[in-house]
Order: C-alpha cells, then structure tokens, then sequence
C-alpha cells in the first residue's frame, strides 16, 4: 500500500477529488494548511504598508491505495491539479504498513 | 447659523419666527409666504431637532465602536468595545457635572463658563423664552463630547490600559473640551473675532484628534510595528464590522450636522437642514470615490478600510460648513478629505507615529481641512481668523492633554507591560476574549 499526500490549490480540489473517484479511489482525506515554496510567499499593501503574506493557503489532501493504484492516483491528482502557474503545489508518495478498517476489523487493501 | 449662534442668536430668531417671513425668504413658493409658526410650534420643532440629532449622534458612539472593534486585531476587540461604552458614559456624566456650565455660562467673550449650577425646566414646564428645552440642548451637546474621546480610543488602541485611558476621558469630557467648546460656541474670544465652525470641524474633531495626537506620541507605537524602519501592517480582524460601523456613523452625521442648525421653527430653516444632509451625504461620497481611485491608482490593488476612513474625512470634511456649499463643492470638499487621509496614513507611519484606526488623519488632518475652506463659500469668514481658530485649538489641546498624559505616565503609568501586549488587551485587562471559539 501507498499513501499519497498532495498540497494543491484550494479550488482546485473538486476537480481532484473527481479525478480520483475516477481511478477507483473510494476515500479521501482533506486538511486546510499553509505554506510557501521557492517564492516565499508575496506582499500585500494594508493601509499603505507592504507587508509580506509569508504563508499561503493550501489544501493537503492524503489518500492511502493498493501498490497497483497508486501510480493512477498520482497521475490523476498531478492532472487535475495543474494550472500551469507557480503555486500548483506537490505530491509525495510514501510506503504503508498497515490498515484497519475500524468497524469490520478488515486489515489491509481489503480496508481501504 | 452654526452651533455659534446658540445663545447670542436665538433671540432673533424666536422673534423671526414669530413675525411674518418675507415671501423671498420661501423662494418660488409663493403660495407658503402668508403664515409664520406660534413660538409654541416652533419651541416643539426646535427641541424635537435636538431630541433628533441628539439620538442620531448617540448611535455614533456605537458607529465607532464598531469600526474599531473591526480595525483592532482579535486579541484586543473586547477592551476596545469596554473603552467606548465607558468613555460614552463617562462623557455623559462629566457634561452634566461640569462640561454643559463650563462651555454655555457665562463665557461672554472670554475663555471659559462657569462652575456655575444649570437647571432644567421641570416636568411638565412650558415657559417659551428659550426657544427650546434645555434638556434636549443638554442632551445633544452631551453627545458631542463623546464623539471626541471616541477618536482618541480608536488612535491609542491596543496598548494603553484601561484606566489610564477612562482618566483621561474624564478630564477631556469634563473640561478639555468644553473650555474649548466655550470659545467659540459658548459665545467666547474667537466667536467674537469671527470664527466659523458650524458643526464641529476644529471643536469637535480636531479637538479628539490633537488629543489623539499627543497621546500617540507620549504612548509610543504598538510592540512591532516600526521594525528596522519600516511600518509593519497589522491588519483589522474584522472588515464587516468596520463597513457597518462606519455606515453608522455616516447616519449619524446628519444628525450632527443637519440638526446643528439648531432651529427648525421656519421653513427657512427646515430647507437650510435639507441643504445640510444632502451636502454632507455627497462630501462623504466624495471622500470615498477619491480614496477607491487614489488607492487603486496608487496600490494596485482598493483599500477598503481607506475607503472607509475616506467616507468618515469626507464627512469631517464638510462639517465645519455644511450648508453654503454648492452640491459640486461639498464633493469636492469630501473628496479632499478622502485624498488627505490616503496620503496622510502613511505619512503618520513614516514619523513612527501608531494610528491603529486612521483616527489622525480623518478627524484632525481632514477636520483642519474642513475649517480652513470655509471662506470660499461663507462670504462672512476669513482664511486668517480660520487659521487663528486652527491655532487657538492646536496650541490649547496639545499643551493640555500632553501635560495629562505625561502626568498619568509619571503615576499610574499609561502602557501595557510588552508581556501583556502580547498576550493582548482582552485576556490581559478585561478576562473576556471577543471571540473564545474561533481559532
């Protein structure tokens, strides 16, 4: 099993969420952060100030898929997530040892 | 006839109103020109304007309340909502005791009232020589003065304590203002020389806004907002309630400005209140137009709480002459104001001098403004005595509340500990937070 984290734009996370669901994935999860990346953030002016946003908001969305999946998974997200402009955000792709589905007890792929 | 005319004037009126009006003073209605009101009528319609405005610039008091619960951040929004209903009611009390007799008794041409004691009628009383109901007079220069120490809440916001502030407040309410007041509405030296302030531009405004000023200065800026010389924005935590609360206190300005004509016994009168609020609402529009393009040409990007503030000059703006206008000027003279606040903003912050709200600007740099211009539409008023005017209040509050302030630094001290300036005013000072859910 894998588990894809992606941070993406915020608005773009309907058309991700599609995209997923198209591939086979049946659960999903969505967390609201900020961060920046190699620009720093930007600047802002409030009453005449300048200041810096150094933070943006991002959604980070994780999704844990069969070995097989998630090849499909990546390509889907890194798809529907691309505008093309700075800030898209990134996707990473991490090994999982282990799942349980709480309710039935089911263990592994059979409780994604 | 302004606020000026409230003693020495209001004999010829009564006598004006109870005699026959000349068909011109009607315009083109000629139909109108036959009756001219009882004095009876006319002490109901006067006290009524009082009772009027009086409430309208009451609710002005919740107008700045909000606008700087919005423009202060999360962590200091209770303590600036307690220093305007405190400040509100210390107002109330202090003009009663001393204020109302200190700015009205016996000035006579000089530089202050009395100690003196003022009655009102008493229930159910109906004598006439007034003109009107001193209480509804009372009441409505009452909620004058608080709008002065409103301004100084708003500049000093978010690192003085509480009761430092409260202090200050009762020496303002209590004698700053109505010394000052006296001058010039009370019948006192610069009435005589020919000052014009109709509603309030230097009296009330300007007034806040040296006191504003000064503290500012004795206080020094917020912990980290000059850093290595430059501003550091600190942006408001609440826009919606600084939109709502700047609408307030444009509806409250017709009250301030439309009932300061302080007779409403004559259609002549009733027409020059119509002139009034139609001339004050367009210097507000002007205020706000000029600050949405001078902020976009300038930024790149509308500034709302500039467009705001550009609203509140705007309206200081016109304050000082509200009724001679032609339409075109009043925005003119508005729109003026909403440049002089996007630029004055800043400038403040280049002389390190922390205006949370914007307060400086827009009442005293657009209040100077308002009274200075005054003689291009009142035939009766002078550049040179307007400036004297300007002076006479500069000097007298600045040397006044800067020797306050130094002294309530040198006592009680005046400002937060860095630690609970931090941590924020609400948590430090009231125990109550304006918003313990939201994080």
């Amino acid at each position: 099993m894998k588990i894809v984290t992606a941070i993406i734009k915020p608005f773009k996370l309907d058309e991700v969420r599609e995209a997923l669901t198209g591939v086979g994935v049946q659960g999903l999860t969505v967390t609201e952060v900020k961060g920046y990346g190699r620009q720093k953030g930007h600047t802002e002016i409030y009453r005449g100030t300048e200041y810096a946003v150094s933070f943006l908001p991002k959604i980070k969305l994780e999704v844990v898929v069969d070995d097989a999946v998630a090849p499909a998974a990546v390509d889907a997200i890194a798809a529907a997530a691309k505008t093309g402009q700075i800030g898209d955000g990134k996707i990473f792709v991490h090994d999982v040892e282990a799942a349980v589905r709480i309710r039935t007890g089911e263990t592994d792929v059979a409780a994604l | 006839m302004g606020i000026e005319m409230k003693k020495l004037g209001w004999v010829a009126t009564l006598a004006a109103s109870t005699v026959m009006v000349s068909s011109a003073a009607f315009g083109q209605d000629a139909a109108a020109e036959a009756v001219a009101v009882t004095p009876e009528v006319a002490y109901i319609f006067n006290t009524l304007l009082f009772l009027i405005g009086g409430f309208l610039v009451m609710f002005m008091a919740a107008g700045f309340a909000m606008l700087e619960a919005g423009l202060v951040r999360s962590k200091n929004v209770s303590m600036q909502c307690l220093k305007n209903i405190g400040l509100y009611s210390i107002a109330g009390i202090m003009y009663w005791a001393v204020g109302y007799s200190l700015m009205y008794t016996g000035v006579d041409g000089g530089y202050m009232g009395s100690f003196g004691l003022y009655g009102w009628e008493a229930a159910g009383g109906d004598a006439l020589d007034t003109g009107y109901s001193t209480p509804s007079d009372w009441f409505f220069q009452m909620v004058f003065v608080a709008t002065a120490a409103s301004i100084v809440s708003g500049t000093l916001a978010e690192r003085i304590k509480l009761w430092p502030f409260l202090i200050f407040v009762v020496f303002l309410t209590g004698f700053i203002y109505p010394i000052a007041g006296s001058w010039q509405w009370g019948g006192g030296f610069l009435s005589e020389a020919g000052f014009s302030d109709f509603a309030g531009s230097t009296l009330v405004h300007s007034v806040g806004g040296w006191a504003a000023l000064s503290g500012a200065i004795i206080l020094g800026a917020r912990k980290g907002k000059y850093e290595g010389g430059k501003a550091v924005a600190m942006p408001g935590s609440n826009i919606p309630l600084a939109t709502l609360g700047t609408f307030i206190l444009w509806l409250g300005w017709f009250g301030f400005n439309g009932a300061s004509q302080l007779a409403m016994g004559s259609i002549g009168d009733v027409s020059d209140i119509s002139r009034i609020f139609a001339n004050t609402n367009l210097a507000a529009c002007g205020g706000v137009v000029a600050a949405i393009i001078l902020t976009q040409i300038m930024y790149g990007k509308v500034d709302v709480t500039m467009a705001l503030n550009g609203a509140l000059a705007g309206l200081v703006s016109i304050t000082a002459e509200p009724l001679m206008p032609s339409p075109f000027l009043a925005i003119l003279i508005g729109a003026v104001g909403g440049v002089i606040v996007v630029f004055t903003v800043p400038l403040l912050d280049k002389f390190k001098i922390d205006d949370v709200v914007g307060a400086i600007p827009v009442h005293l740099f657009a209040g100077i403004w308002g009274t200075i211009i005054v003689p291009l539409t009142n035939p009766d008023t002078s550049y040179i005595t307007q400036l004297y005017g300007i002076v006479c209040y500069a000097v007298f509050t600045v040397v006044v509340s800067g020797v306050l302030w130094f002294l309530l630094k040198a006592t009680i001290g005046i400002r937060a500990t860095e630690e609970d300036e931090f941590m924020g005013m609400d948590k430090a000072e009231i125990g109550v937070e304006a918003y313990p859910e939201f994080r």
